[in-house]
């Protein structure tokens, strides 16, 4: 049973990888590599055929046919519309969880009731389920329509701007729908606050509006930032989400110019497109704390 | 007057705790917390509504009588308990596996030092981010190369390796979870002559157990929920819940197609949406503090 003699600085980097050893292996087979055959079958045409798969290098073709095909033209409308959307949608989750998780953060009774409230739409949000609900009128258009709210901002506003908030409102309560981790994430944050910051700023005079916009509002900014991400990426990869349907239906495309290819293409311009969005939630965001609690790891 | 609303609950909040504000606060929860679950009650309400019941203007909420027919006709058209069956099958298999798979990997990167972990902390983080479709494509035609297409191996291997749905977040929790525990333990049971696995299994993977059931309820959740991938990759063989609810509609017709009588309409709809979520719903009551509570009690926020 004898071992060789490893230096402990050895030792800890050979056990550490064992552990992580499987990821790794993971990593390279269901990620990298596939990442790097995206990119080469995003530049070429690719046909599953019964004996095997063909793939062309084509150079950028597929990406000029987003400009060229009418599949393309479809894509990059809903592409547009996607990002109209979530431009809207995001912020409105982000305030609203945290409106919430302030008043699930006060002393009240029934806490525990209300957050399993808020948390309920996590379990049972999946792609169908939602369609159903919204397509037999659960999803709460009614609710506002009756009210003739519609009708105003139709009239009111230009239709550029009249379409995306009645779509926005016809499925408002959907959208909170995927508020449900955030709120969580963000109460966890709050009951970190130290109670004695609130009574210093009660001292020195601060009222409470203040105190929420200088101290608690701040000590959410990381929070912030993460669930911004979190939401972008939830909405972006949410099953019903109509740009994931396009490329979807684009792999099984038998067009010359679209199939396997074309749909890599798009879904590299997607990509693109989500982190800029983050990148811009980033400058926005990323405050000075991040990367001192990075430092501080 | 929203706003003003909000501010004279703030300013009631810290200034003085009055009653009136705890009102405010109650009101606002409970009116908010009705739109929210509005859907869910609607769905309620309408699957268990006879037809002339939801042609009825003058029933809202409550309907005439109880009628449980919706409910007979959605579970035979979804064929509830086989369907079942293959929803638990790959769902919890590849749940199992990713939660014990991806607490190895946040304990190696919670307690080990290593080269390069920063960037491959970064890669881990990436896997989050990147949208499925760029990398699902080649993952296809290389499952089609395996003749993996339209078996389960196709959701079990990537969470076997750690690749799963959300595996990302799963390993952020457990790393977050085994930091929290003192280095000292395993210091100590290192001079006691102990090995770094039997450390794992035996020291840190019993007082991780919080982490566990956390990462196994999301988990679970995540996996019964998703249909984008395990539509492509599992087909017709493979159906479950959610796939029967996706083509309810034409499968009620096929079924029925017979008896002219019987058409579908909203309530038999909204009952096998309530028969889909159910399982999930059944667990969430049972013990939704782990949900819930697990969210902090994980450290998923001490970023």
């Amino acid at each position: 049973m004898k071992k060789i003699k490893l230096s402990r600085n050895m030792r800890e980097n050979l056990i550490g990888y064992s552990f992580i050893s499987i990821w790794i292996i993971g990593v390279l087979i269901f990620m990298i590599y596939p990442l790097i055959m995206s990119i080469y079958y995003s530049l070429s045409d690719v046909r599953i055929l019964g004996t095997g798969i063909d793939v062309q290098f084509h150079g950028f073709t597929n990406f000029i046919n987003l400009f060229k095909l009418e599949e393309g033209f479809v894509f990059m409308e809903l592409l547009v519309d996607f990002l109209k959307d979530i431009t809207l949608q995001a912020p409105i989750i982000i305030v609203f969880s945290v409106l919430i998780a302030v008043l699930l953060n006060q002393n009240i009774k029934a806490r525990g009731f209300f957050r399993s409230v808020f948390f309920l739409p996590v379990i049972i949000a999946s792609g169908p389920v939602i369609n159903e609900l919204v397509s037999q009128g659960a999803g709460g258009a009614n609710v506002f329509e009756s009210y003739g709210f519609i009708q105003i901002i139709e009239q009111s506003l230009n239709p550029v701007f009249a379409e995306p908030i009645i779509n926005l409102f016809s499925q408002i309560i959907i959208i909170f729908w995927f508020s449900g981790v955030q709120i969580l994430i963000f109460l966890a944050g709050l009951q970190k606050v130290d109670r004695q910051i609130y009574e210093a700023a009660k001292v020195d005079g601060a009222g409470a509006w203040e105190t929420f916009w200088k101290i608690t509002l701040p000590t959410l900014k990381s929070l912030i930032f993460v669930n911004f991400i979190y939401t972008i990426v939830l909405l972006a990869t949410f099953t019903d989400n109509a740009v994931i349907q396009s490329i979807r239906s684009n792999m099984f495309n038998q067009r010359p110019g679209t199939g396997y290819g074309f749909a890599t293409a798009m879904a590299w311009v997607y990509f693109l497109v989500i982190m800029a969005l983050i990148g811009i939630v980033a400058l926005i965001f990323r405050p000075s704390k991040i990367s001192k609690k990075k430092g501080a790891k | 007057m929203f706003v003003k609303t909000l501010k004279m609950f703030f300013v009631g909040k810290i200034a003085s705790p009055s009653p009136f504000s705890k009102i405010i606060v109650y009101v606002l929860l409970i009116s908010i917390g009705f739109i929210y679950l509005y859907p869910v009650l609607y769905m309620i309400s309408n699957s268990i509504k006879s037809q002339e019941d939801i042609v009825n203007p003058m029933v809202n909420w409550i309907p005439m009588k109880l009628y449980f027919g919706n409910f007979r006709k959605a579970f035979r058209v979804l064929n509830y308990f086989p369907t079942l069956l293959v929803s638990s099958f790959v769902t919890l298999v590849p749940a199992l596996l990713q939660t014990f798979v991806t607490s190895i990997i946040g304990y190696g990167f919670a307690k080990y030092d290593f080269k390069f972990k920063k960037i491959l902390f970064v890669i881990v983080i990436m896997t989050f981010i990147i949208p499925i479709q760029v990398y699902m494509i080649p993952r296809y035609v290389m499952f089609y190369e395996f003749n993996l297409l339209e078996s389960p191996f196709a959701i079990i291997l990537p969470a076997l390796f750690g690749q799963g749905l959300n595996s990302a977040i799963f390993i952020l929790i457990f790393y977050q979870f085994f930091r929290m525990i003192p280095k000292s333990i395993n210091e100590a049971a290192e001079i006691d002559g102990a090995g770094p696995y039997y450390i794992f299994f035996k020291i840190n993977v019993p007082l991780a157990v919080p982490a566990f059931i956390t990462s196994f309820l999301f988990s679970l959740v995540w996996y019964f929920n998703e249909t984008y991938i395990s539509s492509l990759f599992l087909g017709a063989e493979f159906s479950n819940l959610q796939f029967r609810l996706a083509s309810f509609a034409s499968e009620f017709e096929s079924q029925y197609a017979s008896e002219q009588l019987v058409m579908i309409n909203e309530g038999i709809r909204l009952a096998a949406t309530l028969l889909t979520m159910l399982p999930m719903l059944i667990i969430y009551f049972a013990i939704q503090r782990w949900f819930v509570e697990g969210v902090e009690k994980t450290g998923v926020t001490g970023e």
